[in-house]
């Protein structure tokens, strides 16, 4: 096989894999943009070059939708649920550089590397969601998995964003590794690596029983739980999501979710169907302890960022509903849940990132009374905290009704009711969220204690030897606590945007569902194997 | 053709209109849009035809088309009152608002978009006649009572109102799941889902299933009104909310639960429905009890009212599970009377807690009639509504609800539940005497209320004098709108039961069970008698035959209820036909070719 391809090199369509080369186009050039002198340069044209990358991958995306058919010799597939997945990731990624924009960590980590990580990380999702091969899946894995690594621990001096870093990369590796395994018994159990060859001869050799493929399919299960922060394999996600720099947390909690969702999909619903008896009871337990465990968790939470990493455990739960069920109406209602949750949560993360800059703390406090000072922010967080909840006339309704339509059609009820009742004790955290938004303004004088505080606690020392292993974030990171005064003094237009578009599209999308609606029914093609 | 669109959000898109305007004059725009929105229910009051169509003013459209959900509203003679109900409690509290503190906040604009977001979803709820559509209103209503209590409200308000809304949406969401069941359960192979209620209620839910999902709806409905074990939101709620708010939200959101029931549960459940109703009229008679106790030993003005709603609704649920139509009826008229009563209510709280500095506790009131005659007298008329004075319309709501639970359950239950007309004397007149009369309280000043508040006091007032003196014109609306309700539910509890109502009411036999969601007339007894031309055939058992109630279970097969001996019976025809003139049962062999279509 290997001689075959290198006397013949498989024919490759550059259009169908336009989108995912215009990111990696864009990671080059924007690597070797950041090196320039110039303040404009970097601090404008990168950002400015990387909207552009995920624009132009969005459109080529756009472009190639009624394409179906697989790339590189069946490597990656071209199909809408491909193609919904880039534009998922293009807009979870412009929306995290739009929050870059004047943060601390593009600037100690050098803006050049910070966007072309990114841009790297969200080639890798589009690798991920395209994958119909096991060796493409789990290199699109890495490829999205390592930039995030790094990224997670850019704020270089803050102790918590290193050892979030530390913590994503040892826990990634663990569920890389597993789930690596799992691919490999699979290898091992079928001889193929193929998705479509794999759910053949799933069926032709009665492999449905087999030890060998079901200690695959346990492993890769598990495997995607880590990745997809589904709890019981949770642990990281708060720990992570708090320390990592917010449009950073912003990122993986839109875009990885958004790739990891449709690649369980793919998987799941494509080559590994013929075992949807074993997985199917699985993942449903792991979706239930998903929801209770993330919605309960939520619930003690006073920071903001790690509130919506329970609450993004708990929606990981919902979402995975639509994969257990194994109809084509699952999958849509998935990919349905998983685009509203990029809009819901990019809202949420833009008002959390301007609230922290403006107090220096994430916690549910500094909101107080941020309906008045600022309306839009306040409008927007309060929409993303209803969406996320499930109010009607906003799109989060829409995409639990789908979910819930899903999993009753496919005889999974008791999913829906443990799902509703997760919404339930979701209210009680997103509700007192909103309430703080709209409560009267705290005292001053307790607000500008807390502020002081936390300016005292954030700049860490700087150990040496990180300054040595990273020249590149030396010379912007010299003066960190001026940084953070001239930061906590820059422009909020950017979160400004973000939190108005995507408010807006709450409602809108929420109270006219359909045109969305209609996009996403093409994703049956791309799955249409499962039963109607 | 008046567009029932302009209404549903003529609310919502004045509430975002006192947006732009500048504070002072936000509250003046909500008025407007209030006042407004009643014209409008006003003119479909007027417009209602109580013999026509079933559905009038329909509107039907696509909304999401991939889940089967339609934009469906229709008039009919469940909702008519209650939206007129819906208009006039919240132009009163709009009014109410705007003369008060509360419309002169600079916040005034949340109040007013949230009240107008709020009737939008209100009104939605009770025209909506798609499941989905009115699942999703039904759960939005709540949601602006949460921003007004949490920014105006009083005391602890965050904790009391998430309670709330985690209360209710535990029953929310539980109806959200079983709707979507509903819809796909009912959906024969092959076709495609439709989550209209006559649809549902023609195609028919498996009766194996029907006992959870008539749980759920009915958790939902008796967590929202509240009922007695499921009722730990409301003292915390009743106490947070700004009582012009309040008021609304007890007269007419608890209204949406008892419409539910009738339009949603007993319809489209029957077996479920016939199953569990004991479950439900034991709630009822206990809620009726247990609150009627509390409202009587405590002291807080707003609690005596919020339980003494609690018995009411109570009462209105004993008539809606009596499955008869004078006992639904009854239960309708009762829910407007008593929305009207509660609004003069809690102005009268008001009135009085400005009296006595701001406490609302009875022991510091007092005598407050010895200065303030009209107040007194207005006041005590509002109070004699609460009770159900014969005279009221409330009497003869609660003569029809004791009727059919008399009838339709067992006496016994009637016999119990007719202590809380006693029980509601007591507390209603504790409340006037402790408040009005008695030794003038410690820090009560007496006087007379403003022109004002006078005015205001006085709309409920004549509104109970009006209701008085025609309370036959809502039950007329309602009587065949209710009967269209029970009749599925009623032929599921039994043979017995169908022959109860029709030996009471002959009158009844004329309706028929809407066959599509169209505003084409229900099959009706003269339309047959017309076309058939013997005048004989009369539908009543309604959908048997045509995939609805009377279904045997053994054999899947309609059945066919002989109403002379209430035993099923073999015979060829569909549906039970009475001779009007003899109000015997026909034989159903010499029926005419198109009986009871």
């Amino acid at each position: 096989m290997i001689a075959l391809a290198a006397a013949k090199a498989p024919d490759i369509d550059w259009a169908g894999i336009s989108s995912l080369l215009a990111l990696f186009a864009g990671a080059v050039v924007v690597l070797m943009v950041g090196l320039l002198r110039a303040r404009f340069a970097r601090q404008t044209l990168v950002p400015a070059l990387s909207i552009v990358a995920f624009a132009a991958s969005i459109g080529l995306a756009i472009w190639q939708w009624d394409e179906q058919g697989s790339l590189m010799s069946g490597a990656l597939a071209l199909d809408p649920l491909a193609m919904i997945g880039v534009i998922g990731v293009g807009v979870a990624g412009i929306a995290a550089v739009l929050l870059s924009i004047g943060a601390t960590a593009p600037r100690e980590a050098a803006h050049g590397e910070y966007h072309a990580m990114m841009l790297v990380s969200a080639a890798g999702m589009a690798m991920f969601v395209g994958g119909q091969n096991l060796i493409t899946t789990f290199l699109g894995l890495e490829l999205l998995s390592i930039p995030l690594y790094v990224l997670a621990a850019t704020e270089l001096h803050r102790r918590r964003s290193l050892e979030s870093g530390m913590k994503y990369l040892i826990v990634g590796s663990v569920g890389s590794a597993t789930l690596l395994y799992g691919f490999a018994l699979i290898f091992g159990a079928t001889g193929e690596l193929d998705y479509g060859a794999i759910a053949r001869e799933v069926g032709e050799q009665g492999l449905a029983n087999d030890v060998l493929m079901l200690g695959g399919v346990a492993m890769i299960v598990v495997g995607f739980a880590f990745k997809a922060s589904v709890a019981p394999f949770h642990q990281w996600t708060p720990d992570v999501y708090e320390g990592a720099p917010t449009p950073v947390t912003a990122f993986m909690a839109t875009a990885t979710k958004v790739a990891a969702l449709i690649a369980f999909i793919r998987l799941f619903d494509v080559a590994l169907i013929g075992t949807s008896d074993a997985w199917g009871p699985a993942l449903a337990t792991l979706a239930a302890i998903a929801m209770i465990v993330g919605n309960v968790g939520a619930l003690g939470q006073s920071s903001l960022k790690r509130l919506l990493a329970f609450s993004s455990v708990a929606q990981a739960g919902y979402m995975l509903v639509g994969v257990v069920v194994a109809t084509q109406l699952g999958a849509q209602a998935t990919v349905f849940y998983v685009l509203t949750y990029v809009v819901m949560t990019a809202a949420a993360f833009a008002v959390v990132e301007a609230a922290e800059r403006e107090t220096g703390h994430d916690g549910v406090e500094a909101l107080a009374g941020l309906g008045r000072r600022k309306p839009l922010h306040g409008v927007a967080l309060t929409l993303a905290m209803l969406g996320l909840a499930g109010v009607p006339a906003t799109v989060g309704f829409v995409a639990k009704l789908r979910i819930v339509q899903a999993a009753v059609d496919g005889d999974y009820t008791w999913l829906a009711i443990v799902l509703v009742v997760g919404s339930m004790i979701s209210f009680v955290y997103y509700l007192r969220v909103v309430a703080q938004v709209w409560a009267d303004e705290a005292p001053a004088g307790e607000a500008v204690v807390r502020t002081q505080t936390v300016e005292v606690e954030a700049p860490e020392t700087l150990p040496t030897s990180t300054v040595a292993a990273d020249p590149k974030g030396t010379p912007a990171a010299a003066v960190p606590s001026a940084a953070a005064l001239a930061v906590a003094g820059g422009s909020q237009l950017p979160m400004t945007i973000v939190a108005v578009v995507a408010g807006a599209a709450i409602v809108v999308l929420g109270v006219v569902p359909g045109p969305l609606m209609t996009v996403v029914e093409d994703v049956a093609r791309a799955v249409s194997g499962l039963v109607a | 053709m008046l567009h029932l669109s302009i209404l549903l959000w003529l609310p919502a898109a004045f509430g975002l209109l006192g947006l732009l305007v500048p504070s002072r004059s936000a509250r003046w725009v909500g008025v407007l849009g209030a006042v407004l929105a009643l014209a409008f229910s006003i003119v479909l009051v007027l417009d209602f035809d109580a013999s026509g169509a079933p559905f009038q003013h329909v509107t039907d459209a696509s909304w999401i088309s991939a889940l089967g959900v339609r934009y469906q509203l229709a008039i009919t003679g469940l909702n008519v009152w209650l939206v007129l109900l819906t208009t006039v409690g919240f132009a009163f509290s709009m009014i109410w608002i705007a003369v008060s503190e509360l419309g002169r906040d600079p916040r005034a604009k949340h109040v007013v978009l949230h009240l107008g977001i709020a009737q939008s979803a209100v009104l939605g709820a009770l025209l909506a006649q798609d499941l989905i559509l009115f699942v999703a209103y039904f759960d939005l209503m709540l949601i602006p009572f949460f921003f007004i209590t949490a920014q105006f409200g009083n005391g602890d308000r965050v904790p009391a109102t998430i309670k709330m809304i985690v209360y209710t949406l535990v029953g929310s969401l539980l109806m959200l799941v079983a709707a979507i069941a509903v819809g796909v359960l009912a959906t024969p192979s092959g076709e495609t889902v439709s989550y209209n209620l006559v649809e549902i209620a023609n195609r028919g839910v498996p009766g194996g299933s029907q006992g959870w999902l008539f749980a759920c709806f009915a958790a939902a409905f008796l967590v929202k009104m509240p009922a007695f074990p499921i009722h730990g939101w409301l003292a915390d709620g009743y106490r947070a909310m700004p009582l012009p708010v309040l008021a609304v939200f007890s007269g007419v959101l608890s209204k949406v639960a008892v419409y539910g029931f009738l339009q949603i549960a007993l319809p489209i459940l029957p077996q479920g429905t016939a199953d569990l109703r004991w479950v439900v009229l034991i709630l009822a008679v206990l809620s009726i009890l247990y609150a009627s106790t509390l409202a009587f030993t405590t002291f807080n003005a707003r609690l005596v009212l919020a339980y003494s709603s609690v018995a009411q609704l109570g009462f209105i649920t004993l008539g809606v599970m009596s499955l008869r139509p004078d006992g639904a009826s009854g239960a309708l008229l009762q829910s407007v009377n008593h929305g009207v009563a509660v609004f003069g209510a809690f102005l009268a709280v008001a009135i009085l807690g400005r009296r006595a500095g701001g406490s609302e506790d009875l022991r510091d009131m007092g005598g407050a009639a010895t200065k303030a005659p009209i107040f007194a007298v207005l006041f005590v008329v509002v109070s004699y509504a609460v009770l159900a004075m014969p005279g009221t319309a409330n009497f003869v709501g609660e003569f029809l609800i004791l009727r059919g639970a008399w009838e339709g359950t067992a006496p016994a239950l009637a016999i119990v539940a007719s202590l809380g007309v006693a029980l509601a004397a007591v507390y209603a007149l504790r409340l006037f005497i402790r408040s009005s009369h008695n030794r003038v309280g410690p820090t009560i000043e007496p006087r007379e209320g403003s022109r004002v508040e006078l005015a205001l006091m006085a709309v409920p007032v004549v509104l109970i004098a009006a209701l008085a003196l025609h309370p036959q014109q809502t039950v007329d609306a309602a009587d065949r709108a209710t009967a269209r309700s029970v009749v599925r539910a009623a032929n599921a509890v039994g043979p017995g039961h169908v022959q109860k109502i029709l030996e009471a009411d002959p009158g009844i036999v004329g309706v028929g069970v809407p066959q599509t969601f169209s505003e084409a007339p229900a099959p009706t007894g003269a339309q047959t008698a017309a076309t058939g031309g013997s005048g004989a055939t009369e539908t009543t058992g309604g959908a048997a035959g045509q995939g609805g109630a009377a279904v045997d279970p053994n054999t899947g097969q309609p059945v066919q209820v002989d109403p002379s001996t209430g035993q099923p019976s073999t015979g060829g025809a569909q549906t039970i036909q009475i001779d009007p003139s003899t109000g015997q049962p026909v034989d159903p062999s010499v029926q005419p070719e198109g009986a009871g279509r």
